[in-house]
C-alpha cells in the first residue's frame, strides 16, 4: 500500500479535462439524433402507422434487448465486413450511431407514454376545428408531451454521458481512453481512475442540478 | 342549411342509430333531448366526423358528403363548417385563452398570427373574457373555460355550432354564465344544435325541440307544443321524469 499521490492527481485533472469536450460532444450529438429518431418512432407507435409500426416495434425491442457494448462492437467491427463501404467508419461515428440507436429505443417509449397521457379530448378538439393529424401532433400534442417527458429524457442524457466511456473499447481516446493511457504509463491506476470518476460525477451532478431547475419550471408551465 | 339523411352508426355490432333524418334552416336553433345512452352525442359527433357514420348523407351549407365515400379533404372541409363545444371544454392546455381561440384561424384558415389574434381579441370581448387573454385554461374557472370553448367554436365561423351538454360538467354557479352566452349567440341567429338537459333554456331559446330515444327521433316540435302536448308516450314519460327533476 502506498500513500495517495495527490500531486499526480492534481496534475492529471487538466489533462483529462481536455478530453471532456469530446465526451460531451459525442453525448450531445447522440442525444440530438436520438431525440429525432425517438420522436419519429413514438409517433409511429402511437398512430399505429401501417407497415412502419411493426418495424418500429422490432427496432425498439432489439435495441432495448441487447447490451450497448454488443451493439457498438456490431457496428464498429461487424458491419464493415458486411457493408464494405463502411470500412472507413471511425470509432467516434460508430459510438454516436450506437448511442443514438440504443437510447432512441428507450426514449421512444417514454415519449410514447407522454403522448398517450395527453387527454384524448384535446385531440378531438383539434380535429373538430379541422386540424390534420400532423398539425395536431406538432401544435398540440408534442409540445405538451415533450414537457411531460423532459425529466425522463434528462435521465437518459445523463446515462448517455456515462455510456460514452465505452467508446474507448473502439479505440477512441475520449475521457476514459485518455485515463487508461495515463494510468498505463504512470502505473498509478487507483489515482487515475479516481480522478476520472470524480470528473464524471461532477458533470452528472451539475446536470442533475439543471434537471431539477428545469423540472420546477416545467411544473409551473401553463398554470398562469 | 344543414341536412342529415339516413345517418347510420354502429359500434361493433351495436347499432346506435339506423337512419336519422334531420334538417335545419340557417339561423335555426334545435335542442335535442332524450335519455342517456340514446345516441345524442354520437349523432353530434357524426355531424363533424369525430365518429365516421357508416351510411347516410350530410349536407352542410354548400358541401355535400356521402358518409361511406367521404375523402379526407371532404372531412376537413366539413369540420371547418361545423364547430363543436365539448362537455368537458377540451381546451388546449398548452395555449392561452387567446391562443385557444386563434389556433384554428392560424393553422386551418391560414390567417396571419396578427390577424388571427386581432379577431380572437374581438371574440374574447364578446364572451366577456377580454381580461383573460393571456390566462392558461388551468387558471380559469369551469365557466370561463367553457366560454373560451364556445369562443373557439365562434372563431371557426362555422355554419353550425354543435353543443354536447355544454353545462353538464359545470359547478352550478357557472351554469348561468354559459347559458347566457349561448342565448346571446341565439339572439344573433347563430345556427346551433344543442344537446342539453336544461329545459328552461330549451323553452326560451329553441325553435324546435327534438326528442330522441333508443337511436330514433321520436318527435320534434316547437318547445311550447312539445312540452305541453307531447304526442308519443315515450316523450311524455321522459318529460315527466326530467321536469320533476329540474322544474322549468
Ligand atoms: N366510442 C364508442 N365505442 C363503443 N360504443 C360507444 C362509443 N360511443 C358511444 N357508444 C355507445 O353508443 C350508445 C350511445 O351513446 P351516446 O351517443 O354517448 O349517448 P347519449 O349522448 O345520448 O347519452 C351508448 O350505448 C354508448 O355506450
Ligand atoms: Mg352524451
Amino acid at each position: 500500500m502506498h500513500a495517495l499521490n495527490v500531486d499526480y492527481m492534481l496534475g492529471l485533472v487538466p489533462i483529462l479535462l481536455s478530453y471532456l469536450p469530446l465526451t460531451l460532444g459525442m453525448a450531445a450529438a447522440g442525444m440530438l439524433c436520438a431525440l429525432v429518431l425517438a420522436s419519429l418512432l413514438a409517433v409511429i407507435r402511437v398512430t399505429e402507422l401501417p407497415g412502419l409500426n411493426v418495424f418500429a416495434k422490432l427496432f425498439i425491442s432489439f435495441f432495448r434487448g441487447t447490451p450497448l457494448l454488443v451493439q457498438l462492437f456490431l457496428f464498429y467491427y461487424g458491419l464493415p465486413q458486411v457493408l464494405t463501404f463502411l470500412v472507413s467508419i471511425n470509432g467516434i461515428t460508430a459510438t454516436i450511431l450506437g448511442l443514438t440507436l440504443h437510447f432512441s429505443a428507450y426514449m421512444a417509449e417514454s415519449i410514447r407514454a407522454a403522448i398517450v397521457g395527453i387527454d384524448r379530448s384535446q385531440t378531438e378538439a383539434a380535429l373538430s376545428v379541422g386540424m390534420t393529424q400532423g398539425q395536431l401532433m406538432r401544435r398540440i400534442v408534442l409540445p405538451q408531451a415533450t414537457r411531460v417527458a423532459t425529466p425522463t429524457l434528462m435521465n437518459y442524457f445523463i446515462d448517455m454521458i456515462k455510456s460514452t466511456s465505452l467508446a474507448f473499447t473502439l479505440g477512441v481516446t475520449e475521457l476514459m481512453g485518455a485515463t487508461q493511457k495515463e494510468a498505463a504509463s504512470s502505473f498509478l491506476y487507483f489515482e487515475a481512475f479516481l480522478v476520472v470518476a470524480v470528473i464524471y460525477w461532477v458533470v452528472v451532478e451539475a446536470l442533475s442540478w439543471v434537471q431539477k431547475w428545469l423540472e420546477q419550471r416545467l411544473n409551473r408551465a401553463y398554470q398562469r | 342549411m344543414i341536412e342529415l339523411k339516413g345517418i347510420r352508426k354502429q359500434f361493433g355490432d351495436q347499432v346506435v342509430f339506423d337512419a336519422i333524418d334531420l334538417k335545419l334552416e340557417r339561423g335555426e336553433i334545435i335542442v335535442v333531448v332524450g335519455p342517456s345512452g340514446t345516441g345524442k352525442s354520437t349523432l353530434l359527433r357524426c355531424i363533424n366526423f369525430l365518429e365516421r357514420p357508416d351510411a347516410g348523407q350530410l349536407t352542410v351549407g354548400d358541401l355535400q358528403v356521402d358518409a361511406t365515400r367521404a375523402t379526407q379533404a371532404q372531412i376537413l372541409a366539413l369540420r371547418r363548417r361545423t364547430a363543436f363545444v365539448f362537455q368537458n371544454y377540451a381546451l388546449f392546455a398548452n395555449k392561452t385563452a387567446l391562443q385557444n381561440i386563434a389556433e384554428g384561424m392560424i393553422v386551418v384558415d391560414g390567417l396571419s398570427k396578427r390577424e388571427a389574434h386581432a379577431r380572437a381579441r374581438k371574440i374574447l370581448e364578446r364572451i366577456g373574457l377580454a381580461d383573460k387573454a393571456d390566462a392558461y385554461p388551468a387558471s380559469l374557472s369551469g365557466g370561463q373555460q367553457q366560454r373560451v370553448g364556445i369562443g373557439r367554436a365562434m372563431a371557426a365561423n362555422a355554419e353550425v355550432i354543435l353543443f354536447d351538454e355544454p353545462t353538464s360538467a359545470l359547478d352550478p354557479q357557472w351554469v348561468e354564465e354559459v347559458l347566457g352566452l349561448m342565448k346571446q349567440l341565439a339572439a344573433e341567429h347563430q345556427t346551433m344544435i344543442v344537446v342539453t338537459h336544461e329545459m328552461q333554456f330549451a323553452r326560451e331559446v329553441a325553435d324546435r325541440v327534438v326528442f330522441m330515444d333508443e337511436g330514433r327521433i321520436i318527435e320534434q316540435a316547437p318547445p311550447a307544443t312539445l312540452f305541453s302536448q307531447p304526442r308519443d308516450e315515450r316523450t311524455q314519460r321522459f318529460l315527466k321524469k326530467i321536469l320533476a327533476a329540474n322544474p322549468a
